[in-house]
């Protein structure tokens, strides 16, 4: 599904300011029934990420942490039950998943390192000072809690492991669910990918047999015999199971497509999600865009030797 | 030296003598020893000073009268030497050499003077004579004087009454001549008067002093003198050229801004249509007339020839008059100025149309020709035409000196006596195409040179005729050089009129030439940037030391590229500067390789992406006979893409060249890499990229080519493909060479020459140092196993980009003699060591870097005209070897061409003088293509070929390099085995039917034997044409075996397959394309040869085939029809999000929703084909998650009672629905999921937690759980217990606390039964029972 610019920033400012929750994706797709829901989904995925990355900082000051965690303790006490972590992302605008990482990663910090929450509200102002560069300076293992992230039960806080649970289920953006989710769709676009050259009967080096033979980059696919897709020659597929926005695009190309091109020399980009048409203007070059598999194929045929 | 030339000329001495002497070694015999001409012995000259001395001769002799085309270069060497001969000071030298650099055309200078004097005697008031004169000769030396930036700035020297007189003679030709030539425009502003006051006192002095003085060489002092007061308002150089145009230019005020080169752009072409307009000054010149009786008469001017018969150049003055008012455009400046005005500004508008994109290379008149310009233009002055270009046979005077002059001028290009013979071929067609005054009458000249005393000062040139007369002889004896041309100017020359009359017996064999050569050449459409291929031989992690290093090199790869595109996207911009946009860009990239010594990785992409990117003689192209344009061209034989290419080529090649002798350069895509190496100013790169050449340089000359059989069949196709490919070889070599040269002397480079002390030490430190690449080993390698023609052109590349210090070091000064002993002991002839156009090439090549040495200030010339030049260097071996490239005939007029692309100025020129001479414009030789009737068959869209031999190049590029190897050996061998073969049968198998066939004719018919051979031949002919299928046939057959043999084990089979088919059809189209062309001759051959035998005995043979099939498997494709695994745990998730909440109001799931959801979990556990590991993973924790739920009662399920309702009679806890739901759990965690499912979970403290809450307190559905666990052996009784004892720890409320015992107690008992082989259905619920009972 190709979107033209115009098109897509409408999306995107009906997105604006909205919290990635199911609600939210119910009424864009209301508001736009004509656009397929993964589109819809890729697109609010992308843009709230955007503006998560644009607050993220502001988030993550010692000082806001605290706040977060002291309010968070007070709201449980009141009620176990309520939702209390997953509302007190909403109120400040922030991911929940990413709420949720935050509470737990000072409730850890807490626990291991005897920091209780009660200091910093009631110390002096040296001892803060000091346990705000703490905070900092000693996060708990990452590999830790990305581990009680995804299996909340391992949190020896029961109460914390549900609202824990609770926020990255009910998060549709970030969250080890939405990650695994999106590890999902882009493997089985990719095996989509393979069905399909399989069928065309084209000959392909996958990623897992580059690496093995030391390529420093590695797109889904090379192509041992090149082809003609739309009267341009590719070397190289790249399956994309996203909308191709533009920041999204210009960080692919930065990073992966022209990458490609250097040593393969020109390729396909499949964003299976559809993506912004003016995006596509380097064909020339020899980085060309599709939201589906090309039908235009020519194959190098051997026909001219029996002419 | 004029005494020897004066011998020669008074013919006292043979050319041929002369050259001997020159050619003598005054070092090794005596003269009487070497026969040498006595009188030559007796003036004792040294002969190095001779060659110099004569070509400047010629240039003076015939300055005047050259109007077309850029004067033969800057600098020639003559001026230094002949300011040695005549023993002057070193100013004058000095000054001439700086100016020597540009490339003013002295002959538009002289113009000057000849049209000043052309207007003088147009002006029909006036009597001829020594007034014409006398204005005629000041302006001359002032103009030479004036610009010392002339070419051949000795041409002043030469300033002798004799000379000076030549314009008057020459002007009525010459005037009209002058039309086409934007030479003229220039010339035209002397006439101003203020300006020609001052020449005229000047010449004065001239005239009456310094005649004798000036004989030898030149002028006197006094000249000298007034020269340079001149020169302030006049002066060289370019620019100041420019100035002086522009001060004459504007005293007439209505006249064009001469200075303006938007207006007048230097091209030949524009000089079609300017002229027309800028003669009104000539035309002026009326008042000339009254200064004239001023000037003093000259002696030598007595006759009067040209004021005599005025009217018998033109039929009356008006006529005249109005002729010129034709061609001029205006005579009466003073009359219509405002049509004047609108005239201009058309012109001015149709000129910037039209040359807008030519060159601002100032003044020297490019001599780049569109035809069509000339056509439109000679149509608008149809007389003009005529008149301009008529050179006559009959008024040649002093033929018996011109034959002279001519055989000695041949002689000293034959025996490459001169630094360039390209240069003098130039120098011989810009005579033959001048359009100089010619005089009406022949006896002129005797009168005219009656006065002079030596033969020497006599004035040979002075008419057109004349000129063109030499121009022909000298052509006529090097023939077989010209011949050897490209076909365009091949044809241009057969067509040339002049030629024609002058020479009918040149022409003809032109005409044959012409008609024979096949040596079209064309230049390349550029193709855009190509990424070098990721190979992991050379680029995987093996080859770095740390992971560290690898991945930055990754990341300079990136950046490489993204600066090369950058550059690609915006070099042509106007204000976009290299060093500005992307300096910083690449240092920062710079300084990461320095950090993690990556140099010589970076250096190996770098070259390697010089020779992808700029193997081509165009900028951005790359070499023709290795690309795939040139390859699609080649394919396709298609007249649409060749057709494109050649208009593309019109448009895009004229421009990049500049003259005869254009300075090395840097042209399209290589600027880029020339000025990536300025902006890193990376020592460690430099040196790496350095050896990384060196190591590509020496791999690349040490090429050998597959030994052939000659004179075989098959020989001209293997030719083929050598030829191919050691063009390949030959374009990288010199390309890599000019980077390496580049690099090399990059840290010596100055701006100005260094001081003459500063020289000597730097010489003497550099003497010191020994060369990166020891150039001079290879040469004499190269010389001695006769493999120049590869060595020399990349050397020559290598050197043109010296310092101003390296020609003077020992070593570079070697190697400088040896090329030059080459140079001189090439003579071009056809001989068994080397072919002719190999020479050529090699003379070209060292021919342009002589000629560019000198144009190097302080380089001497004495480099070139040392009569020291020895033989006994050039040791060759004297067996052949298949090593021995210069005998092979690699070098075509393509490659020449490609090479030297400065040749083409050859055919500009020529082309240049059709489009002058308006009449024949369309030239007589006229290829008449026929229409044939296209093939019915629908043949492949244009377009469609193309994509698809673009393909074919796309395949090789991510190949290993030897798979393209591999599959052009083995096309190349099957083609030639292919045709082998079909001799031996088809051919054989004809020959012997053939032989049947005349025999029983012979019996019959025995008179004509060749007519009864024709008639046999024609018969087979046809059958041979069978040659192609059975062609195609082999190759279908023979090629996959090879290849298949020949790669890897490993190769895969889509890439196996392709390569095959690649190499069948490259093997395919070799063997058809020669089939076509020679198997009707192969057959008359055969069959003649046999006849011959059979007309004394008989007998031939045959021999046999064998076959072979191949298949290959394709794998089944399958449908997969279950979803995806993202879209159940999608499904999942959103059911968890309801169950944990929040909620609104009264969300809830259906129950049909679940029991759906739990089957499409099933089916896409089962269907593999999209499952990952971390999908299947989430789905089991998602699905344990939901279980838990299911159990404790949290998901508001919908539809739950109609459920129920279905059975009411059982048991509640039994057939709860919910069971139902999680027995379909139970048999997927069983059954369909691969991974083992960690169903332990069930039992963690969170999930445990919500069973704790249930709100009714049922927990039979987990008692009901943990049953079906055991049942479907996804736990033992024993696990399940010790879970329960361990979660009994935990602070539950007090009645799930003693329910967790209960169950705990369960399957401990259990656990004892189960022991017991009991089973265990059946004892759960009666344990069960038991339990409940007890509480």
């Amino acid at each position: 599904m190709k979107l033209s610019k115009a098109q897509y920033e409408e999306i995107a400012r009906f997105l604006g300011h909205v919290q990635p929750t199911r609600q939210s994706l119910r009424r864009l797709k209301e508001r736009f029934p004509s656009q397929s829901q993964s589109t819809l989904l890729s697109i609010f995925s992308q843009e709230y990420q955007k503006q998560i990355k644009r607050t993220h900082a502001k988030h993550h000051t010692a000082e806001a942490i605290e706040t977060y965690y002291q309010r968070y303790r007070s709201r449980v006490m009141k009620n176990a039950a309520a939702p209390v972590l997953l509302e007190l992302a909403n109120e400040v605008d922030f991911a929940p998943s990413l709420m949720a990482r935050i509470v737990l990663e000072r409730f850890l910090q807490e626990q291991e390192q005897g920091i209780p929450a009660t200091w910093l509200a009631f110390g002096n102002e040296i001892q803060c000072t000091w346990l705000r560069s703490q905070i900092i300076k000693f996060p708990s293992s990452k590999t830790l809690i990305n581990s009680m992230l995804r299996d909340p039960s391992q949190i020896p806080d029961g109460v914390l492991a549900n609202q824990v649970y609770q926020c990255t289920v009910n998060d549709c953006c970030y969250g080890p669910l939405v990650d695994c989710i999106k590890h999902a769709i882009g493997h089985e676009h990719e095996v989509l990918l393979r069905e399909m050259l399989l069928k065309k009967n084209l000959s392909f080096l996958a990623e897992d047999q580059l690496r093995a033979k030391g390529y420093d980059k590695t797109p889904d696919f090379i192509l041992e015999v090149p082809v003609a897709v739309e009267g341009h020659i590719i070397h190289w597929i790249e399956s994309k199971a996203s909308f191709g926005d533009e920041s999204s695009h210009q960080s692919y190309l930065q990073d992966q497509f022209w990458s490609y091109w250097n040593r393969f020399g020109p390729g396909l980009v499949i964003y299976w999600y559809g993506f912004i048409e003016e995006l596509d203007c380097h064909r020339e070059r020899g980085i060309l865009l599709k939201d589906c598999f090309p039908t235009d194929i020519v194959t190098l045929r051997h026909s001219m030797a029996q002419h | 030296m004029a005494a020897a030339l004066e011998l020669v000329l008074r013919e006292e001495v043979a050319p041929g003598a002369l050259v001997h002497w020159l050619k003598h070694d005054p070092g090794r015999r005596s003269a009487e020893e070497n026969h040498i001409h006595e009188k030559l012995v007796s003036l004792s000259l040294p002969q190095k000073d001779f060659v110099p001395f004569f070509l400047n001769f010629l240039r003076e002799q015939t300055g005047q009268i050259l109007t077309n085309g850029p004067s033969t270069p800057a600098k020639t060497p003559n001026s230094k030497a002949l300011g040695n001969s005549a023993g002057r000071g070193s100013q004058r030298r000095g000054s001439e050499r700086r100016a020597g650099n540009t490339t003013g055309s002295s002959s538009s200078r002289m113009q000057l003077f000849t049209q000043k004097g052309s207007a003088n005697s147009c002006s029909p008031d006036t009597s001829f004579a020594p007034s014409a004169v006398s204005g005629g000769s000041p302006a001359f030396t002032g103009s030479n004087l004036s610009s010392p930036s002339s070419d051949f700035p000795s041409v002043v020297s030469s300033v002798s009454p004799s000379f000076g007189c030549s314009p008057v003679f020459n002007h009525s030709e010459r005037r009209s001549a002058q039309k086409a030539n934007l030479g003229n425009f220039f010339v035209a502003m002397p006439e101003v008067q203020p300006t020609r006051r001052g020449r005229r006192k000047g010449n004065s002095s001239t005239s009456t002093s310094s005649r004798q003085v000036a004989r030898d060489l030149g002028r006197c002092l006094a000249d000298e003198e007034d020269g340079k007061s001149d020169n302030t308002s006049w002066s060289g150089g370019r620019k100041k050229r420019n100035e002086v145009l522009g001060v004459s230019a504007s005293s007439p005020p209505d006249q064009l801004n001469l200075n303006n080169l938007e207006e007048f752009p230097p091209m030949c072409a524009s000089s079609g249509f300017t002229n027309k307009s800028k003669p009104s000054r000539r035309i002026n010149p009326t008042p000339v007339s009254i200064e004239r009786p001023l000037s003093k008469p000259k002696m030598c001017f007595t006759s009067t020839p040209v004021s005599q018969s005025p009217a018998a150049r033109f039929p009356s003055g008006a006529s005249h008059e109005a002729f010129v008012t034709i061609q001029e455009g205006n005579v009466a400046s003073t009359a219509g100025s405002s049509l004047q005005e609108e005239r201009e500004m058309l012109k001015k508008e149709r000129c910037k149309l039209l040359h807008q994109a030519s060159s601002p290379a100032g003044l020297s008149l490019e001599p780049s020709t569109p035809t069509k310009l000339s056509y439109t233009r000679s149509a608008s002055l149809p007389p003009e035409g005529h008149l301009m270009t008529c050179a006559y046979l009959s008024k040649v005077s002093c033929k018996k000196q011109l034959d002279q002059l001519a055989l000695l001028y041949s002689s000293c290009i034959a025996e490459n006596l001169v630094p360039n013979i390209f240069l003098e071929l130039f120098f011989v067609l810009q005579l033959l195409t001048s359009r100089g005054i010619s005089a009406e009458d022949g006896e002129s000249d005797l009168e005219f040179n009656q006065g002079c005393k030596g033969a020497v000062e006599r004035q040979h040139f002075h008419n057109v005729h004349n000129c063109v007369y030499f121009a022909v002889q000298v052509l006529d004896r090097q023939y077989e050089l010209i011949s050897h041309l490209e076909k365009g100017t091949l044809k241009l020359l057969a067509e040339n009129e002049r030629i024609a009359s002058f020479s009918p017996h040149l022409h003809k064999r032109l005409r044959q030439a012409y008609e024979s050569s096949t040596a079209k050449v064309s230049l390349l459409l550029p193709s855009s940037v190509q990424s070098v291929s990721f190979q992991p031989e050379t680029d995987n992690r093996s080859n770095f030391p740390s992971d560290r290093a690898f991945h930055i090199f990754k990341k300079q790869r990136d950046i490489f590229y993204e600066l090369l595109r950058e550059w690609e996207d915006n070099h042509e911009k106007p204000a976009w500067d290299f060093e500005r946009v992307l300096g910083n860009k690449i240092r920062a990239m710079m300084a990461h390789l320095t950090a993690t010594c990556n140099h010589s990785h970076f250096a190996r992409l770098f070259q390697k992406q010089i020779i992808q990117m700029c193997k081509g003689p165009v900028g951005g192209g790359t070499s023709w006979g290795d690309t795939p344009d040139q390859d699609v061209l080649n394919m396709l034989g298609c007249d649409d893409l060749s057709r494109l290419k050649r208009l593309q080529e019109r448009f895009v090649a004229p421009q990049s060249i500049r003259g005869p002798c254009p300075p090395p350069s840097f042209p399209g895509c290589q600027q880029f890499f020339r000025d990536f190496i300025l902006s890193a100013g990376s020592y460690q790169f430099n040196q790496h990229l350095m050896d990384n050449l060196c190591l590509k340089i020496l791999e690349l000359d040490g090429l050998t080519l597959v030994e052939h059989e000659p004179s075989d069949g098959e020989a001209d196709m293997e030719e083929q493909d050598e030829k191919k490919h050691f063009t390949v070889v030959l374009m990288s070599l010199r390309l890599l060479a000019k980077f390496l040269g580049f690099l090399v002397f990059l840290p010596y480079r100055t701006v100005e020459p260094p001081t003459r002390d500063l020289h000597e030490s730097a010489v003497a430190l550099r003497n010191q140092s020994l060369p990166v690449l020891d150039v001079l080993k290879l040469l004499q390698r190269a010389i001695q196993g006769r493999r120049t023609i590869l060595t020399i052109p990349w050397i020559v590349e290598f050197l043109s980009l010296v310092d101003h210090i390296a020609p003077f070091l020992d070593y570079y000064g070697t190697v400088f003699s040896l090329l030059l002993q080459v140079y001189r002991s090439m003579v071009p002839s056809e001989d068994k060591e080397m072919s002719f156009l190999n020479k050529l090439l090699i003379l070209a090549v060292l021919g342009w870097l002589f000629q560019f040495l000198f144009q190097i200030p302080s380089v001497p010339e004495e480099l070139f005209f040392t009569s020291e030049v020895r033989q006994d260097g050039l040791m060759m071996d004297t067996m052949s070897s298949a090593q021995a490239l210069d005998s092979a005939t690699l070098v075509d007029q393509q490659l020449l061409y490609t090479c030297c692309p400065y040749l083409g100025e050859l055919r500009k020129l020529l082309a240049s003088f059709v489009a002058g001479s308006g009449a024949k414009n369309g030239g007589f030789i006229r290829k008449i293509t026929p229409t044939a009737a296209e093939s019915l068959a629908p043949k492949p869209s244009v377009t469609q070929q193309k994509l698809q031999a673009e393909l074919e190049q796309a395949f090789f590029h991510n190949q290993p390099p030897s798979l393209r190897r591999t599959v052009e050996f083995v096309a190349e061998r099957v083609g030639s085995n292919c045709v082998k073969h079909i001799k031996a049968t088809l051919v054989a198998e004809l020959v012997k039917r053939a032989e049947v066939m005349l025999q029983e004719k012979v019996k019959e018919d025995n008179t004509n034997h060749d007519k009864l051979l024709d008639e046999v031949c024609t018969q087979l002919y046809e059958e041979g044409a069978q040659a192609f299928l059975k062609g195609r046939e082999f190759c279908r057959k023979k090629g996959p075996e090879a290849v298949r043999v020949l790669l890897p084990e490993e190769t895969s089979a889509a890439v196996l397959s392709s390569a095959e088919d690649i190499a069948v059809r490259l093997a395919t189209e070799k063997a058809c394309t020669w089939l076509s062309t020679n198997i009707t001759a192969l057959i008359k051959r055969e069959v003649r040869t046999t006849f011959s035998r059979m007309l004394k005995i008989q007998g031939p043979s045959l021999p046999s085939e064998d076959t072979q099939e191949m298949k290959k498997d394709c794998p089944p494709g399958c449908q997969h029809h279950a979803p995806f695994p993202s879209e159940i745990i999608n499904e999942i998730k959103d059911v968890l999000c309801i169950a944990v909440g929040p909620r609104d109001g009264d969300e809830a799931i259906h129950y049909a929703h679940l029991e759906c959801l739990l089957e499409k979990l099933s089916q896409t556990l089962q269907c593999r084909k999209f499952m990952c590991p971390t999908s299947e993973q989430q789905l089991a924790k998602c699905t344990i998650e939901l279980a838990s739920l299911l159990v404790s009662d949290r998901i508001p399920i919908q539809g739950l009672e109609l459920q129920t309702q279905k059975y009411p009679e059982r048991q509640r806890s039994k057939n709860h629905p919910i069971c139902n739901l999680l027995t379909s759990l139970l048999s997927v965690w069983k059954e369909d999921f691969v991974m083992l499912v960690p169903v332990q979970l069930i039992f963690s403290k969170k999930n445990v937690g919500y069973v704790a809450e249930a709100k009714q307190r049922e927990w039979d559905l987990f008692l009901f759980m943990l049953h079906g666990l055991v049942e479907y052996n996804l736990m033992g009784n024993a696990e399940i217990e010790s879970y329960l004892q361990s979660l009994q720890e935990f602070a539950w409320p007090s009645d799930f606390l003693k329910e967790l015992e209960t169950l705990s107690r369960v399957f401990e008992s259990e656990l004892h039964i189960e022991e017991l082989r009991t089973n265990p259905c059946e004892l759960v619920r009666q344990s069960l029972g038991a339990v409940t009972a007890q509480s």
